[in-house]
C-alpha cells in the first residue's frame, strides 16, 4: 500500500515538473503565504514580550514544531477532504473498480509536489527557534517523535474531515473549520485559549498532543492546567487512538457510500 | 419588456471549488461563481417586441434603464449565490471557529498591553469577530467573480461586446452576491462573537452599512484588476496568490492595523486594503476620531479607493476589449 | 463468469423504497458476448454497479469471476475491466500515457507485459497519434479508446462497458465495435454490454439481456428478441415496442 502510495505520487510529481515555473512560483507562494503566519506573530511580538506566558522564541517552537506536522500531513494526505467532490464527479466509483483502497487513491490523485513551500517555511521557523533555544540534549529526543506523531494526528483529524463529507457532500467545507482550524489552534500556545477549549483538544480531539503536551517536555515548562507530568508523553498513544478512529470512520464512510450509492 | 433572461429555467449547476493558497493551507478551497446561463450578448429588442422567452415584463426601462438593469443583476447575483447555502453555512462555521480562536490571541494580547492601538479588549475581541464576517462579503481570500473562467474559455469577447460595460455589470452581481453572503456568512460568526464573547453594539449602525457598501466596492475593484489580469498573464495563479497575501495582511483581517508598528503601520493604514477591513471596523467601533479624520474622513478614504480602483478597472476593460475583440485574443 | 440470482436493490428516496432491480437472475458463461437493453432509469446501470463491487445488493447474491462483488472487491478488480462510456475513468490532466502508468501502477502489472499489452492495445485502437496528449484535450473518441485500453491493460476475464459507444461518431463507433468483437473472438473475454444502440446489439451481441422496471424482461439472442413481436421486422421496432408495451417474455427464458 504505501508502495503504491509512493509510485502514484511519484507519477504526478512527474507530470508537475513538466511546468517548472509554475511549479517553482506555487511552491514560493505556499512558503510566503505561510510566512503571513509568522508575520502576525511578529507583529505581536513587536508589542508584547509575552503571550500566555510564552516568548517569541518559544512560540516560533511551538508554531515551528506543530506547522511542520500540519504541512507535511498537508502535502500527503490533504488530498482526501477532495472525497465529496469524486463523489459528487461520480470519480469515486472509478477508484472503486481499482484493486487498491480508495484512501490511498484519494490522497495520492492529483498530488501538489508545490505544497513543499509550506513544509520548508515551517521547518525554517523552527530551524531559527531550535539553536536559540538550548534544549538540553536529554529532552530533545522528543522533538522528532512529536513531529511524527503530530503527522499522524493531523492525517487522522483530514480523515475524519473526509469521512464526514460521506454524509455532508454538499459542504464538505464544514470539514476545514477542524483541519486547518486545527492548524491555526496549534500556532499558539494552548495557554491563550480558554480552559474549555484545551480540555476539549486535549482529551476529545486530541491536538493538545502534537506540540503542546510534547512542547512543554522540550521546553521544560510547567503546565498552567495541571496535568501530571506523565501526560506529556502521551503522544503516541493519542496519535495511534485518533488514527484508529479516523479508520473506522473512513471505512464506514466508503461502507455508507457502497450501501447507498450516493 | 425583457431584456436579459435572467431568470432562465436552469439553474447555474454547483459551485466549482477552484485549489487557491490559503494563509490556512495553499490549497483551502475557494469559492468561485459558477458560469451564469443565459450570458450571451443580448439582443436590443423594443419595449413592443418582447422576446419569446419573456416570461415576466420586467421594469419599464424606457425610463430608467439603466437603474433596474443594474438592481436586476444585483438580485440575480444574491439568488445565485443564495442556492449554495450549504457552502454558505460551512463558510460561516469555519469562519466562526477561526474568529474564536484569533479572539483568544487577541486577548492574549490586549491583556499584556491593554489600551494597545487606542482599543481596549472588548473593541479587540468585537475587531476580530468583525473581521471574521467580512471575509464573505469582502472575499479577502479572492476570487468571487467568474472573469477568469470566463477569459480561460474564451467567453469574454461576448461580455466585451455588450451594450452595457462590463465591469459596472460585473460590479452589480458582485454586491448581489455580498449582500448574500453578509446574510449567510457574516451574521452567524458576529452572532456567535456576541453570544461566547460579547461584542460592542455598532457605535453608528447607518453610517457603518454606507461603509460597509463602500468596501464591498472596494475589494470587488481590487478583484476586478486581479481577474481581468488574466487576459494578460498566462497562469493567473501566482497573481491570486500576491492578491490574497495582500489583502489579508493588509486589509486588517489577521491583525487589527491599528498595532502594526512604526512606518508599517502608517503604510498600511493608507493601502486600499485598509478600506475593505480596518475602515469599517473602526466605524462600526466608532475608533475613527483623530486617525483619519472622522466619519467624514473615513467615507473619503473608502470613496477615493474606490475611485481610483474602478478607474483603473474601466482602463483595463478597455485595453482588454482592444486586445481580446480587436486583435482577436 | 457472472452469475446473478434473486438479485435486488432497493434505495431509500425521501423516505420512500424505491426497487431499482429485483429479483434478477441470469448467468453468463466464460467468453459469451452479451448485450443489456433497456429504457433510461430501468436499472441497467445499478446492476453494472452490483456486478462491479461499487454498490452492494440490498438482497439476492452475484457472483462476478468466481467472487463476490461486495465482499472481494479489490480481488475481482484485478479480473474485470470497467468502461463507463458516460465519464473517463483516466486522469483529466495527465496525458494518456501517464493515466496509463498510473493504471499499471495501481494494478501492480509488471513492465515487460504492460509494455506489449500497451504496444498491441496502440496498435489496434490506433492511439499512437496522441499517447502524450493530456486527456482533457482528447476527442470524445479518442478518449473512449483510451478508457477501452486502460480497462484493459491488466488483461482482465471479463469485460464490463456501461454505454461505451454513447456519443461517438460513425467512424469512432465502427471502430470501438470492430476491437471489442476481436477482443472476444480472439482473447475469448467475456464482455457485458449496456447501450441504446440498437447497432451495438445488432453487429456485437449474440445475447440480449432486457432490463424493464428494475426487472429481467427478456433474455435471449438477438433472433429470438426479434421474434417476441409478430409482424415487426427491425430490432429498433420491436424494442420501441417492448419498452412501450412493457416487455413480454415470449422467448425462451434461459
Amino acid at each position: 500500500m504505501v508502495r503504491t502510495y509512493a509510485l502514484l505520487v511519484w507519477t504526478w510529481t512527474r507530470a508537475a515538473a513538466q511546468y517548472p515555473l509554475s511549479f517553482a512560483l506555487m511552491t514560493v507562494g505556499g512558503f510566503v503565504v505561510s510566512g503571513l503566519d509568522i508575520a502576525v506573530i511578529w507583529v505581536i511580538f513587536a508589542n508584547t514580550s509575552s503571550l500566555g506566558g510564552f516568548g517569541l522564541t518559544e512560540v516560533m517552537f511551538l508554531y515551528g514544531s506543530a506547522g511542520l506536522a500540519f504541512a507535511i500531513a498537508d502535502l500527503l494526505f490533504s488530498n482526501v477532504d477532495r472525497i465529496s467532490e469524486h463523489i459528487r464527479a461520480g470519480t469515486l466509483d472509478a477508484m472503486l473498480i481499482r484493486p487498491v483502497s480508495p484512501f490511498v487513491q484519494v490522497a495520492a490523485d492529483r498530488f501538489m509536489p508545490h505544497r513543499i513551500g509550506r513544509v520548508a517555511q515551517a521547518a525554517v521557523v523552527l530551524g531559527i527557534a531550535l539553536p536559540r533555544l538550548d534544549v538540553p540534549a536529554g529532552r530533545a529526543w522528543m522533538i522528532p517523535v512529536m513531529v511524527v506523531c503530530g503527522i499522524v494526528i493531523f492525517t487522522s483529524v483530514w480523515a475524519l474531515g473526509g469521512a464526514v463529507q460521506f454524509l455532508l457532500t454538499d459542504a464538505p467545507e464544514v470539514a476545514n473549520a477542524f483541519t486547518y482550524g486545527g492548524g491555526m489552534l496549534t500556532q499558539y500556545p494552548l495557554s491563550v485559549y480558554g480552559d474549555h477549549i484545551v480540555r476539549g483538544v486535549t482529551f476529545i480531539l486530541p491536538l493538545a498532543f502534537v506540540n503542546w503536551q510534547p512542547g512543554l517536555y522540550v521546553l521544560g515548562r510547567d503546565d498552567p492546567l495541571g496535568l501530571p507530568h506523565w501526560v506529556r508523553f502521551l503522544s503516541p498513544a493519542a496519535a495511534v487512538a485518533l488514527a484508529l478512529v479516523a479508520a473506522l470512520a473512513w471505512r464506514a464512510g466508503i461502507r455508507r457510500y457502497r450501501s447507498t450509492g450516493s | 419588456m425583457m431584456i436579459y433572461d435572467l431568470h432562465g429555467p436552469d439553474h447555474a449547476p454547483g459551485p466549482p471549488l477552484e485549489p487557491l493558497p490559503g494563509p490556512h493551507g495553499p490549497d483551502r478551497r475557494v469559492l468561485i461563481s459558477p458560469p451564469t446561463p443565459n450570458r450571451q450578448t443580448p439582443d436590443r429588442q423594443t419595449p413592443d417586441r418582447p422576446t419569446p422567452t419573456a416570461r415576466s415584463p420586467g421594469p419599464d426601462f424606457g425610463r430608467c434603464p439603466a437603474f433596474f438593469l443594474y438592481l436586476r443583476l444585483v438580485r440575480y447575483g444574491f439568488r445565485r449565490h443564495a442556492t449554495y447555502w450549504g457552502a454558505a453555512a460551512a463558510g460561516a462555521l469555519t469562519n466562526t471557529v477561526f474568529g474564536v480562536l484569533r479572539a483568544y490571541v487577541l486577548i492574549a494580547l490586549w491583556e499584556s498591553r491593554p489600551g494597545l492601538g487606542g482599543y481596549d479588549v472588548g473593541d479587540a475581541v468585537t475587531f476580530c469577530f468583525l473581521t471574521q464576517a467580512f471575509i464573505g462579503p469582502m472575499q479577502l481570500f479572492g476570487g468571487g467573480l467568474e472573469l477568469p473562467r470566463r477569459i480561460r474559455s474564451g467567453d469574454i469577447a461576448l461580455d466585451l461586446v455588450r451594450p452595457a460595460p462590463l465591469q459596472m455589470w460585473t460590479l452589480s452581481e458582485d454586491l448581489g452576491r455580498a449582500a448574500y453572503l453578509f446574510l449567510a456568512r457574516g451574521l452567524p460568526p458576529t452572532l456567535a462573537g456576541a453570544l461566547l464573547f460579547g461584542i460592542e453594539p455598532p457605535a453608528e449602525a447607518a453610517a457603518f452599512l454606507v461603509c460597509l457598501v463602500l468596501a464591498v466596492v472596494v475589494s470587488f475593484g481590487w478583484r476586478y484588476l486581479i481577474a481581468l489580469a488574466a487576459c494578460w498573464v498566462l497562469d493567473d495563479r501566482g497573481l491570486n496568490v500576491m492578491s490574497m497575501v495582500l489583502t489579508t495582511f493588509f486589509s486588517g483581517m489577521m491583525l487589527p492595523l491599528v498595532i502594526f508598528p512604526g512606518w508599517l503601520g502608517s503604510l498600511a493604514r493608507s493601502l486600499p486594503w485598509a478600506a475593505m477591513v480596518q475602515v469599517p471596523a473602526d466605524v462600526y467601533l466608532g475608533r475613527i476620531g483623530d486617525r483619519t479624520g472622522g466619519l467624514a474622513g473615513a467615507l473619503a478614504f473608502q470613496c477615493l479607493w474606490a475611485a481610483v480602483l474602478l478607474g483603473l478597472g474601466a482602463a483595463l476593460t478597455a485595453a482588454a476589449r482592444r486586445k481580446v475583440v480587436i486583435q482577436g485574443g | 463468469m457472472i452469475e446473478a440470482a434473486a438479485l435486488g436493490r432497493a434505495f431509500k428516496v425521501r423516505g420512500r423504497v424505491v426497487h431499482a432491480v429485483r429479483d434478477l437472475s441470469f448467468r453468463i458463461e466464460a467468453g459469451e458476448f452479451v448485450g443489456c437493453l433497456g429504457p433510461n432509469g430501468a436499472g441497467k446501470s445499478t446492476t453494472i454497479k452490483m456486478l462491479t463491487g461499487i454498490l452492494s445488493p440490498t438482497s439476492g447474491r452475484v457472483t462476478v469471476a468466481g467472487l463476490d462483488p461486495t465482499r472481494r472487491r479489490t480481488a475481482l478488480a484485478r479480473r474485470i475491466g470497467v468502461v463507463f462510456g458516460q465519464r473517463t475513468t483516466l486522469w483529466w490532466d495527465l496525458p494518456l500515457r501517464d493515466s496509463f502508468e498510473l493504471i499499471r501502477l495501481l494494478y501492480k502489472v509488471d513492465r515487460k507485459p504492460f509494455r506489449e499489452r500497451l504496444d498491441e492495445l496502440t496498435t489496434l485502437l490506433d492511439m499512437a497519434g496522441f499517447l502524450t496528449t493530456p486527456v482533457r484535450q482528447l476527442s470524445l473518441g479518442q478518449r473512449m479508446r483510451g478508457d477501452l485500453a486502460a480497462a484493459l491493460l491488466h488483461d482482465p476475464a471479463v469485460l464490463v462497458l456501461d454505454e461505451p459507444t454513447i456519443g461517438l461518431d460513425i467512424v469512432s463507433k465502427a471502430g470501438v465495435r470492430d476491437f471489442l468483437r476481436r477482443r472476444n473472438a480472439e482473447y475469448g473475454t467475456t464482455v457485458l454490454l449496456t447501450t441504446h444502440d440498437l447497432g451495438d446489439v445488432e453487429r456485437l451481441c449474440r445475447r440480449v439481456l432486457l432490463i424493464d422496471h428494475g426487472r429481467l424482461a427478456f433474455d435471449g439472442t438477438v433472433g429470438e428478441l426479434l421474434a417476441t413481436v409478430p409482424g415487426e421486422t427491425s430490432i429498433e421496432d420491436v424494442v420501441a415496442h417492448l419498452y412501450r408495451n412493457g416487455a413480454s417474455p415470449t422467448g425462451e427464458p434461459r
